[in-house]
């Protein structure tokens, strides 16, 4: 069957259960987007700057667990695409770009609209291709694909150059692909996994720490029956929020530079560290020679570069998380039964002691999983798919008495937990609203209390003393009839506090650029995650400097009906760099006053959005409900405190147990 | 930890840009290559092999092998250095040859069992080969005649037939 190049590719990304694309035609691409056009199943997305397609595309693989496609053309279309690639590529997320070249004659000659594109995104890509071979376009497509999903994942680039997306081809099915010089390691080696269950039963002060490798290897319920069955508490990598959930009593917060201070605490002061799917980033490390230096560490990695980079780790596990962490659990769970079997069978005077103690810690067990209970319900509803505590903690009869031998000495595991307890109630991580000026904090707050589901009475409550909650803000709604939220977020001071105030329950709904920390994100990713998931809520939360990167692509999300929402948090100021002026350079603000901003609300209308501003403090809550429940897109703008920082932090280079608290 | 020098046969898909890969995944990340020889395999054309020696502590040794593995193209990184290996590089020299430095030269060609390739009326084109040490030393001898230039490729490297055992 003859088909023609731009038909083939658009064939090609249609098998892998793609419906929409994002991109940006040019004279290069012509051919291929005449065939588009004859396409209307698969839906393109016009954005308005190619970089925003990228980051879109990337926000779509991430919310939707799958992979995001964007297609630019040649030259500076493919220039401007280096951004959101690279992005993709810190964060490993599976993005496929296409991009246009000139015709296969041309190259190489400086023809109008030429760039090495391949050349140009060889180190920020994790392979590419240029299409030189008519034959080889299908092969080439499905490769790309299957590389950007495969191992760890991350973005891949086509260029395809004009003539071959005109020429008439015949089409074979390239079939299965295998390539003998790409066999990402799956399946963990189960030697070292015996390893693993030795040192979590003999762990003392035991810390998980999860990052974005739990995200994209969707192992989050299996990292959550680890750490409740082994009563293990949890931190996370900026990359791994969500995958634990936010409002578990096991939940330290995230580690790292602006992390809590009970979370690298723990991890300075842990003998055991489980890292699962985290790089060890010098933002999460601080000084590495004093990074969670008198613990052992397991780390667990499809990646094996990601091993013995940074941190050496005493037990490395190549592997992917989810295969790795589920083997984990059916060996805890079996050692379990193996013990609680041997102390039914076992003498009875000599035992009954123990076992006492036993049963009396199964019980502590079961008012945890009580207690956890309640966000059993929440964790249902999030969509977990009935990861329940109970089930979670108590898979077969005669479980409780065992599940002892795996959560280590009674005795000093609640020691270990208790001065948790001691840190977090010494610096809890909260700020102070006062009457006058709106906390950029609160507003993340409120946020998150008007979009989290509600029928967790914890966070209504409990959780005011991780924050200055006024209660009963979220009381009153029903969670049945919310939808889910996904969060976006811009870089910067408003990045941080989303991060810290916003508490998430589920992987897939904080997405943000991490890795590469990319100003412009934020907006251009919450139109691609509403084009995944177009029943859920999409936030972006956005710095005043931030929104201005990317802020044509509102017109995107208006002409394609994905309406979202924006929370500028606008403190006048590139914020972030201005809090590392005011701390390290003797507040001299060099170029990051931004007090020369547009009207935002103005801005908003002028692409057809709509657009409310506030500057007080009681007006916050209001804006916000009104703002979300306003149909379409829309810009919340919230004049804060200009000069808030964020805290804790640990200065770049230092050890992440010497924090400035506040 | 100590620097020391790895030699790295490295079996690629021979295609373009697999050296540039190579190339630049070494300056992208601040690794060192001291020589680098690349050629089709004669046993099959779709593959390339590429010897290159570099020198970085244990832990960066290990980071170039891994990121070396994880390029696409890049089928096996086998690090020769622990093992037995036998290793050659070649050099063509063109040397200063006046009637009365001719006989000297070619004493020192005879030595080092290496032959004159080019004859020309003040100079002499000798071609070597051998390994590092052996290179150096026959160039150190030459340099008094006065080297006019040379060309000398980086190391190939292939292990050893393991023995079989009983
Ligand atoms: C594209 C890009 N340019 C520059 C930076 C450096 N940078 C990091 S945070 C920041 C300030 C962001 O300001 P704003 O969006 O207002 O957020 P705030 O920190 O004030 O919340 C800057 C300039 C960056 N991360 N990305
Ligand atoms: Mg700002």
């Amino acid at each position: 069957m003859k088909l023609k190049g731009a038909e083939i590719l658009i064939k090609m990304i249609r098998e892998q259960g793609v419906d929409t694309i994002f991109g940006y035609p040019g004279g290069a691409v012509i051919d291929i987007y005449d065939t588009l056009h004859k396409t209307p199943e698969l839906r393109h997305i016009l954005v308005r700057h190619e970089q925003g397609a990228v980051h879109a595309a990337d926000a779509y693989a991430r919310a939707k667990g799958s992979v995001g496609v964007a297609l630019v053309t040649s030259g500076p279309g493919a220039t401007n695409t280096v951004t959101g690639i690279a992005s993709a590529y810190m964060d490993s997320v599976p993005v496929v770009v296409f991009t246009g070249q000139v015709p296969t004659a041309l190259i190489g000659n400086d023809a109008f609209q030429e760039v090495d594109i391949v050349g140009i995104t060889r180190s920020c890509t994790k392979h590419n291709y240029l299409v030189k071979d008519p034959l080889k376009l299908a092969r080439t497509i499905k490769e790309a694909f299957f590389l950007a999903t495969t191992g760890r994942p991350g973005p891949v680039l086509v260029d395809l150059p004009k003539d071959i997306m005109a020429a008439m081809i015949e089409f074979e099915d390239p079939g299965e692909i295998d390539l003998i010089s790409y066999r990402p390691t799956y399946h963990p080696n189960k030697k070292q996994l015996g390893k693993v269950v030795r040192l979590i039963k003999q762990a003392r002060r035991p810390v998980i720490l999860t990052g974005g490798g739990v995200v994209l290897s969707k192992a989050s319920q299996e990292l959550t029956r680890l750490a409740l069955m082994t009563r293990i508490p949890v931190t996370s990598t900026l990359m791994g929020l969500g995958t634990f959930p936010g409002s578990h009593p096991l939940w330290l917060g995230m580690l790292g530079m602006h992390g809590t201070y009970r979370a690298n605490m723990a991890v300075s002061e842990c003998d055991l560290m489980i890292a699962a799917g985290v790089r060890f980033d010098d933002r999460v490390t601080g000084r590495t020679d004093k990074f969670a230096s008198k613990s052992k560490i397991i780390q667990i990695d499809i990646d094996p570069t990601s091993i013995h980079k940074n941190v050496e780790a005493t037990c490395p596990i190549v592997g992917d998380c989810k295969n790795t962490l589920t083997l984990i659990n059916q060996m805890l769970e079996k050692e379990c039964l193996e013990i609680s079997r041997a102390g039914m069978e076992g003498s009875v005077t000599e035992e009954s002691g123990m076992e006492g103690s036993v049963t009396e810690k199964a019980g502590m067990e079961r008012s945890a999983t009580e207690e956890a209970g309640m966000e059993g319900s929440t964790t249902e509803e999030a969509g977990m798919e009935g990861s329940t505590t109970e089930e979670v903690c108590m898979e077969g009869p005669g479980m409780e008495s065992g599940i002892s031998c795996i959560q280590g000495n009674p005795g000093e595991r609640d020691a270990w937990l208790d001065q948790i307890a001691r840190w977090k109630a010494a610096s809890p991580q909260r700020f102070e609203q006062g009457p006058d000026v709106i906390k950029p904090q609160f507003v993340v707050d409120t946020l998150h209390k008007l979009t989290c589901p509600v029928s967790d009475k914890r966070l209504s409550n409990g959780a005011s003393d991780e924050t200055s909650s006024k209660e009963g803000l979220a009381q009153g709604g029903d969670s049945a009839g919310r939808p889910q939220t996904i969060i976006t977020t811009e870089v910067g001071q408003n990045q941080m506090w989303t991060a810290q105030y916003y508490l998430f329950d589920k992987p897939n709904h904080f997405i943000t650029s991490g890795g590469l920390g990319a100003m412009g994100f934020g907006l251009p990713a919450a139109i691609g995650a509403k084009a995944a998931c177009p029943e859920k809520l999409v936030v972006c939360v956005a710095g005043d400097g931030s929104i201005q990167m990317n802020s044509q692509e509102l017109m995107t999300s208006i002409e394609a009906k994905l309406p979202v929402k924006i929370v500028i948090l606008n403190n006048r100021y590139l914020g972030m760099v201005r809090q590392w002026q005011e701390l390290f350079y003797d507040r001299r603000y060099a170029s990051t006053n931004m007090e020369m901003s547009p009207d935002f609300v103005k801005l908003a209308q002028a692409y057809g959005a709509e657009g409310f501003r506030t500057d007080r403090v009681d007006e916050v809550e209001s804006v916000l409900k009104k703002g979300l429940e306003t149909p379409g897109t829309v810009i919340m703008e919230f004049i804060v405190e200009r000069e808030e920082c964020v805290y804790p932090m640990v200065p770049a280079g230092g050890a992440i147990s010497e924090m400035l608290l506040v | 930890m100590k620097n020391n020098k790895h030699i790295l046969s490295i079996l690629v898909d021979n295609q373009p840009g697999v050296l540039s890969r190579i190339a630049g995944l070494f300056s992208g990340r601040g690794y060192n290559i001291e020589s680098l020889s690349v050629a089709q395999t004669a046993e099959n054309s779709k593959l390339s092999r590429i010897t290159l020696v570099t020198t970085g502590d244990e832990q960066i040794m290990e980071q170039i092998k891994k990121q070396l593995h994880k390029l696409i193209n890049v089928i096996t990184v086998n690090d020769l250095t622990d093992k037995k290996y036998v290793e050659r590089e070649l050099i063509l020299i063109k040397v200063n040859a006046r009637t009365d430095l001719r006989a000297e030269i070619l004493r020192i060609v005879d030595i080092f069992r290496c032959r004159v390739v080019d004859v020309g009326p003040d100079h002499y084109t000798i071609e070597m080969s051998g390994d590092e040490g052996k290179m150096e030393a026959f160039v150190d001898l030459l340099r008094p005649m006065g080297i006019i230039e040379t060309s000398r490729t980086g190391s190939i490297a292939l292990p050893r037939e393991q023995k079989k055992q009983k």
